[in-house]
């Protein structure tokens, strides 16, 4: 792939990084770093990439053992995001009752 | 499937990827947003088998996905809430592991005929990879308690880690240049080795910026795979947690008034601690439940403290009764939320709100710390080092600087704690001799039922 268009894929990517996360609360820290973490789960494609392409068998014990890791990063981190976020939903009807 | 198709759901799986993100960092969207993110994923894993077709190996791999769903999803189905953060380090640890593996095996494949850029990146995954690994299966054993939560120095320490980086980096430039499958295992073991020692001398409080910082530092290798395997997706999704990781890990730093350069190497320039009072029998007031009800009764404001104590026992539902029964009394309640309590930023709030608390009883420490003063009683349970008035008064502790909840401020100070051992920074707490406060030991949940109980009677 061409240098350049990977640089700026690279540096945009880094941007639109920083700006989607620059303001949120404290409360919302580690449900979006599990979320995160679950993204960076996608090396999974990697994984298959190179299992498909594997020659040897050290190849392929050395992909499938990335594939297994890649899917538990990937699938584990979104559902343990969603347990958690989970949580933070029934909040309308109690909220309206407060005060004395 | 065209190469164009491919590539064009790949960049649809970026866009999903931004807003997951996106959405993860408002409350209302958060749960959304994380579908999002998982919907993308699982469309540019499908994709592969579209597009590689007929893939190779195709039986092993199915299999291999099939062991990743059996161990990952009840784990994280199962994990209590408590356990949550060790678990998330654990996952972390596996990708950056399935990243370094990923740019092993493609260089092997590519042999003599890697490019030198190729080899460079190659050389980034592997290094970062499995210091990423290494460093957050220590995270996990000092989460789970397997080993102590304190900072482990040893003598000469810092020049050890310093030769290891040292070490690691000969043996890059080794790798560039000679192209072996040796140098890179070497490589490898010695990057495994250094995110040990990296990661051993950060204090437990600490922790979780050091899990956020890996989860960065994951990301970013799977950009550098990404180019390696000359995929945009892998770059885009790479590059965007990298970013965001990095500027959560500082957000996390900030808010535990830590900056990023102390969490790491603070152990190294903190005098070590002296054991002062650690041994010697100083006086406590302990009550029991009848004397906190009595207190509680007779209080106008009531602040809840809760912490990691509150999440092991299981007793947020507890402290919900507790504080409903306050509120029908008239008595005004409201929790004081630290930031880092409990094992990670916003842990109490998760918990919280799995006990339905009503969100406009939270308050953020900014908002309850002033009113500390006004406040008649105030209950801490199963909290420590975020109450700790040594972080505003002793320099040199390993929690100085950070903000802390103004308890000492209150009327009473009542401690729901197990046992009199030191909070997870392992740092004596002077406010637990202080004539304002009483403690009432045993387990968070126990002890509540009881005060509930009492408190009914009264």
């Amino acid at each position: 792939m061409d240098a350049i268009a990977i640089i700026s894929i690279f540096v945009l990517a880094v941007f639109v990084g920083f700006e989607v996360v620059s303001k949120v609360s404290s409360t919302l820290h580690t449900p979006l770093m599990s979320g995160a973490n679950a993204i960076h789960g996608v090396i999974l494609v990697g994984a298959i990439i190179v299992a498909d392409h594997s020659r040897t068998s050290l190849e392929l014990g050395l992909s499938l053992a990335a594939i297994i890791l890649a899917t538990i990063n990937m699938v584990g981190g979104f559902v343990v995001t969603d347990r958690m976020l989970e949580m933070f939903k029934p909040k309308k009807n109690s909220s309206e009752k407060g005060g004395e | 499937m065209s190469t164009n198709l491919y590539s064009l759901i790949g960049l649809a799986a970026g866009v999903a990827f931004i807003l997951a993100l996106k959405g993860l960092s408002h409350p209302k969207t958060a749960r959304r947003g994380n579908l999002i993110g998982a919907a993308g994923a699982t469309v540019a894993t499908l994709s592969v088998f579209l597009y590689v077709n007929p893939i190779h190996h195709l039986l092993p791999v199915l299999g291999a996905i099939a062991v990743g769903l059996i161990v990952g999803v009840p784990a994280a189905r199962k994990v209590e809430m408590t356990q949550m953060p060790q678990l998330v380090a654990l996952f972390n640890g596996v990708g950056g592991g399935a990243a370094a593996l990923v740019a092993i095996v493609e260089y092997l494949h590519l042999g003599k005929d890697a490019t030198t850029a190729e080899v460079i990146f190659t050389v980034f995954t592997v290094i970062v990879g499995c210091v990423s690994f290494s460093g957050s299966i220590i995270t996990f054993m000092k989460l789970q308690e397997l080993m102590t939560t304190r900072p482990v120095v040893f003598p000469g320490g810092r020049f050890v880690i310093a030769g290891t980086l040292v070490a690691v980096l000969g043996t890059a430039v080794w790798v560039v240049q000679a192209l072996g499958t040796t140098p890179l295992l070497i490589l490898a073991a010695l990057a495994l080795i250094f995110g040990v020692l990296f990661v051993l001398p950060v204090g437990g409080a600490d922790v979780p910026i050091v899990i956020s910082l890996l989860n960065a530092f994951t990301g970013l290798t799977v950009a550098a795979s990404g180019y390696v395997l000359s995929s945009t997706l892998l770059i885009i999704a790479g590059t965007l947690v990298g970013a965001s990781g990095t500027i959560l890990t500082r957000l996390m730093a900030e808010a535990m008034g830590r900056s990023l350069f102390g969490t790491l190497f603070g152990a190294f320039t903190a005098k070590p601690q002296e054991a002062s009072g650690t041994a010697e029998e100083r006086p406590v007031r302990s009550g029991s439940a009848d004397d906190v009800a009595i207190l509680l009764n007779y209080a106008r404001r009531v602040v809840i403290v809760p912490g990691f104590g509150l999440a092991v026992a299981q007793a947020q539902h507890t402290v919900r009764e507790l504080a409903d029964l306050m509120i029908s009394k008239g008595i005004d309640v409201a929790y004081g939320i630290h930031p880092v309590a409990g094992r990670m930023p916003g842990h109490m709030n998760v918990l919280l709100a799995e006990a339905n608390v009503p969100y406009d009883q939270l308050a953020e420490m900014d908002e309850v710390n002033p009113t500390f003063g006004q406040t008649d009683v105030a209950i801490v349970i199963g909290a420590n080092d975020v109450v700790n008035p040594a972080a505003q008064t002793t320099p040199g502790c390993p929690i100085y600087g950070m903000p802390i909840l103004e308890v000492n401020h209150a009327s009473n100070i009542i401690f729901l704690k197990r046992s009199m051992r030191p909070g997870f920074a392992g740092i004596e707490n002077e406010l637990l001799y202080d004539p304002k406060t009483m403690l009432l030991f045993g387990d968070a949940k126990a002890s509540l039922t009881k005060v509930v109980s009492a408190l009914k009677a009264l």
